[in-house]
């Protein structure tokens, strides 16, 4: 029961934030580059204020999937590295959370890039 | 591939607007909510399974990790763009349009070789994500050390 709530409140809150960045594109043509930093950058800052570990708690992965999702597990790990070992930790602790998903991305993406032939874009 | 000899940059501005999708706004809201949220759900799936041998938070990242894995490869059988045709946000905000920003243009740019192409090409979108994401988290970090949050 407690597990298909949160299948259902992943559901509706990734696809909130999608939709959020989907009215965003609509109203400013904004590329997809710029839309993926600016909700990385509001993960992160909503982090900085404690908010978006609370969203994770509450959704799983309808807040850990999207993009923001990154920018919060960048922030948590620096913050609570730099809780343990100061200066140091600020510096290490982002990126070492984050690296599984940045290794693999690294990885699959030159995998991919060996095994497969580029598409020719269809018009 | 039939070259267009005379583009400028306005008529390739109407160009590119004539041959845009002309769906309607909220007919766009809808299709990023149903699939960001599908994909949501598939990644909620993924750390219900893993976890059953870890903790949440390594099955949280690692639940991640297989989409973005598995976004990788359906962007090399061309299926990911598919799916970004129509989901517009919903396929790019999750982590798996992270993977498809990674794994495309290392793709696309493979024919000008393995370091130049691949290995450059692929950090296009995926370089400003990660020069913001670690410069903001160091950032947050410092300020929490100075003020002891």
């Amino acid at each position: 029961m407690d597990t298909f709530l949160m299948f259902v409140k992943a559901f509706l809150v990734g696809g909130g934030i999608c939709l959020i960045g989907q009215i965003i594109i609509n109203f400013t043509h904004l590329t997809n580059g710029k839309l993926l930093v600016l909700f990385l950058i509001a993960g992160a800052v909503l982090e900085g204020f404690g908010l978006y570990g609370k969203l994770v708690e509450f959704a799983g992965a309808g807040a850990s999937v999207p993009i923001s999702g990154f920018g919060y597990a960048l922030v948590r790990g620096a913050v609570l590295a730099a809780k343990q070992d100061g200066v140091y930790g600020a510096l290490t602790g982002g990126l070492s959370a984050c690296a599984t998903g940045v290794s693999i991305a690294i990885i699959s993406g030159y995998l991919v890039a060996v095994l497969f032939r580029p598409r020719t874009k269809k018009k | 591939m039939e070259a267009k000899s005379e583009i400028t940059r306005e008529n390739y501005k109407s160009y590119v607007f004539e041959k845009m999708p002309k769906s309607s706004h909220w007919k766009n809201m809808i299709w990023a909510f149903l699939i960001g949220g599908t994909i949501c759900a598939i990644g909620q799936g993924f750390i219900e399974l893993y976890s059953l041998w870890f903790n949440l938070q390594d099955a949280s990242v690692l639940a991640s990790g297989t989409l973005v894995f598995v976004a990788a490869v359906l962007t090399g059988f061309g299926v990911y763009d598919q799916i970004g045709r129509f989901a517009g946000a919903g396929s790019t905000i999750p982590i798996t349009g992270f993977s498809n920003a990674v794994v495309s243009p290392a793709l696309e740019f493979r024919a000008e070789g393995y370091v130049y192409g691949v290995g450059a090409k692929m950090f296009l979108v995926a370089g400003p994500v990660i020069v913001n994401g670690v410069t903001i988290s160091v950032i947050v970090a410092l300020i929490t050390l100075i003020f002891g949050g």
